[in-house]
């Protein structure tokens, strides 16, 4: 009789342990986008401090069409947008001759604390363009800041990252999308794709402005 | 007599239709259908909260982009939709009854069907292998 009782048992207790051994194998922080490998959505947003005769009013992403176009999501009040800012100027430097386009989004901030924070940080080597509202945000499923994306030149996100960027991962993304290898001369190296900070210790230090 | 008139009035006036999901809002409902599909997003920075719930920033401007796209015509199913395509099935407070969700519905209710069953068995057995008192009585008294 005791054996039909431990049968009964296993039968209905193994396939729970699976579900929760299952359970244990993903990982809670993080959120799945379904934006990599869809076109990429369209914004045409007005340029912080446009308006000058050298500088255009507003991008239209669509126009942009045959680059490779590296989106930042970005605001003032974001700490660890502190830490990715001198690796996207640089890398931007770098690329500016080579098909790369690289564009901020101003996330939930307004124009005055955005032009601050760019002076404090010492400028930024690509235009920065406001987002009322957050609309271009939501349309490309934002959770936080910083978030960066990777349009590639068919106008599709290649790549989504979470948290701050390294210069090693802006080549290695850029570099894939056009085509070609990481040459070994090159200053940086590849680094590991997982080293962003965990998704809610940055929401949790990054509240609104 | 007005109170009467009143009374009668709010008896008579006909129950709030539920709101269809798959035909434009009229504008008198744009705010309740607003609270309704806001009320099935999850809010991206707190998770825990519907955008309808959450005071966040992100979730106001998302309630606000669900006002105008029923505003614009749109129906709830597609406003939905909209904000499914853009975060996935992860911004829907209530996972679709398909595939691996379907645990998170059968699971609740085979626990509940397996419980019972093993309790109404155990019961039976406890209450069948109890000596009624009389006989509990008797045999006390043979043993004296």
């Amino acid at each position: 009789m005791n054996w039909r009782r431990s049968l009964i048992a296993a039968f209905l207790v193994v396939p729970l342990l699976a579900l929760f051994a299952f359970g244990l194998t993903r990982d809670p922080g993080a959120i799945p986008s379904p934006l990599p490998g869809r076109a990429a959505p369209d914004f045409a947003l007005a340029v912080l401090g446009g308006g000058s005769a050298d500088v255009v009013d507003s991008v239209r992403l669509s126009e942009h069409r045959g680059d490779v176009v590296v989106v930042n999501f970005w605001a003032s009040w974001c700490l660890a947008c502190r830490d990715e800012h001198a690796a996207l100027s640089t890398v931007a430097s770098m690329y500016e001759d080579r098909g790369v386009q690289f564009y901020g989004i101003v996330y939930n901030d307004n124009e005055t604390n955005a032009r601050r924070w760019i002076r404090m940080m010492g400028g930024q080597s690509y235009p920065s363009l406001m987002d009322v509202r957050s609309r271009t945000a939501i349309d490309f499923g934002l959770y936080g800041v910083p978030e960066t994306f990777f349009v590639a030149r068919d106008g599709t996100v290649a790549y989504k990252h979470i948290g701050p960027v390294t210069d090693a991962l802006l080549v290695e993304k850029i570099e894939e999308l056009l085509g070609e290898e990481v040459g070994d001369g090159d200053a940086t190296e590849p680094a590991p794709l997982d080293d962003a900070p965990d998704r809610r210790s940055l929401q949790m230090s990054e509240e609104g402005p | 007599m007005l109170h009467a008139v009143m009374v009668v009035l709010t008896l008579m006036a006909a129950p709030q239709q539920r709101l269809d999901w798959d035909r434009p809002v009229p504008p008198d409902r744009i705010e309740e259908a607003t609270r309704e599909v806001s009320a099935s997003l999850r809010c991206p920075v707190c998770q825990a909260l519907s955008v309808n719930d959450s005071p966040s920033e992100l979730a106001v401007q998302m309630k606000d982009l669900v006002r105008e796209r029923l505003e614009a015509g749109e129906t709830p199913a597609e406003v939905q939709a909209y904000f499914e395509e853009k975060y996935g099935e992860f911004v829907l407070l209530d996972p679709k009854a398909e595939g691996f969700n379907l645990l998170v519905y059968l699971l609740p209710v085979a626990m509940v069907v397996v419980g019972g069953a093993v309790l109404f068995f155990a019961l039976r057995r406890w209450t069948g292998e109890a000596v009624p008192p009389e006989n509990a009585s008797a045999a006390s008294g043979d043993k004296a």
